[in-house]
């Protein structure tokens, strides 16, 4: 990028640089820090008073930055074979152009944790589910294959293996032969933990994500969703994501 | 004359090396002091105690640590001349042990690691499901960016 290019991304950044004070005043939300939320004791079962939920803040996603996509494949021991048309995907940056201005805008993509998942619906086993904190998820010991999931998901945000795997993440067993995807990084999740790619984007990138209980109203992402637009992707299939996006 | 002598040899030595192949396999020792359930407990139940697991933690995140296949692989793991755990590769591996003997096949390691996972430095933020960070930095959500 030259120096002279004032795309979005680095307006938006020159702009949080020059006035951060002035960023924070219409923020009184963050008065309001969320309570830390505990994990969940490990041996009682998700229930559906939580909703898990993503807030990408587009405004912010660096276009050159894939934090979040290493940072999953990291977490979840997705090691790739060079092959980028069958290697597994489970989040990736997609860059939106508006034909007529030129304008870009780059964004994360993965699962987007419908609550009236599609991929549920045309799964012939039940190997694809909801679980009732709205984590959408492959039952692995139950796929078959067969990848109608696949075609369903009107996001593509579904891999299937099509290799034989060796060390895979404990967290993570994923075998040849199964479709898989965003777990919300569960197994986090449910240890009070946020997401890696959360973590990635806070630590490495702008800090453009924000996790969080769309249910609870002490929690950021409840509070941000009800004051500023956010938009969930393709609303008018009617999944209702739980993945919501601003600036688009 | 001869083959019937050389058939009764390869009788004999046949006879011989019996023993080693039918005795009952040598289980590997585990580094646990006791196990979640006796031995001739363990022997006819463990699958039923994966499974049965299995399924709760992946519809319903019940994650209570002592008696998933990752515990398993922390006490049982077998070691190599170097001392790195050995995977299910390898016939030594304490699973395989019992069930090349009993032929029967174990599908797991498809799937699961078959070596105990690498003790990470935990220097990862535990309990917060939102870090300080993620509320200090959300100016982000700011509408007049998206002008």
């Amino acid at each position: 990028m030259s120096e002279n290019s004032l795309s979005p991304t680095r307006r938006g950044l020159l702009k949080a640089a020059a006035g951060s004070a002035a960023l924070l005043a219409p923020g009184v939300f963050l008065l309001a820090a969320p309570a830390p939320s505990k994990a969940r004791p490990d041996d009682t079962a998700t229930d559906s008073s939580v909703r898990w939920g993503l807030l990408i803040d587009t405004n912010r996603c660096d276009q050159e930055c894939t934090a979040c996509v290493e940072a999953c494949k990291e977490e979840m021991g997705l090691i790739g074979k060079g092959r980028p048309a069958t290697d597994a995907q489970y989040i990736r940056k997609v860059e939106l152009a508006e034909p007529r201005t030129g304008f870009t805008r780059s964004l994360p993509m993965m699962c987007q944790h419908c609550s009236n998942p599609p991929c549920a619906d045309v799964c012939p086993t039940g190997a694809s589910f909801k679980r009732a904190d709205g984590i959408v998820l492959v039952d692995r010991h139950i796929c078959i294959g067969c990848r109608y999931c696949m075609m369903a998901c009107p996001y593509k945000a579904r891999s299937f293996a099509h290799e034989k795997l060796e060390d895979q993440a404990a967290n993570n067993p994923r075998g040849k032969g199964c479709v898989e995807a965003c777990t919300l990084c569960a197994h986090r999740v449910d240890a009070g933990i946020v997401p890696a790619c959360v973590e990635a984007c806070h630590a490495k990138g702008r800090g453009a994500m924000l996790f969080g209980d769309l249910q609870n109203p002490e929690h950021a992402i409840t509070q941000v969703v009800a004051q500023y637009p956010t938009s969930q992707i393709r609303a008018d299939l009617k999944t209702d994501p739980g993945v919501r996006y601003h600036g688009i | 004359m001869r083959l019937l002598a050389a058939f009764l040899l390869v009788l004999t030595l046949g006879v011989a090396a019996a023993p080693s192949l039918a005795g009952p396999p040598e289980v590997p020792k585990a580094k646990g002091e006791k196990c979640l359930a006796e031995p001739a407990d363990m022997r006819r139940n463990h699958m039923s105690m994966l499974l049965h697991r299995r399924d709760a933690t992946m519809h319903q995140g019940v994650r209570a640590s002592a008696n998933g296949l990752k515990a398993c692989l922390d006490c049982h793991a077998v070691s190599n001349a170097e001392g790195q755990p050995v995977g299910i590769d390898n016939d030594k591996h304490f699973c395989r042990v019992c069930h090349d003997y009993a032929a029967v096949q174990v599908d797991c390691f498809d799937c699961h690691n078959s070596r105990p996972e690498a003790k990470k430095a935990s220097s990862e933020p535990v309990a917060d499901v939102m870090p300080p960070e993620a509320t200090e930095s959300q100016p982000a959500v700011q509408p007049e960016g998206a002008k």
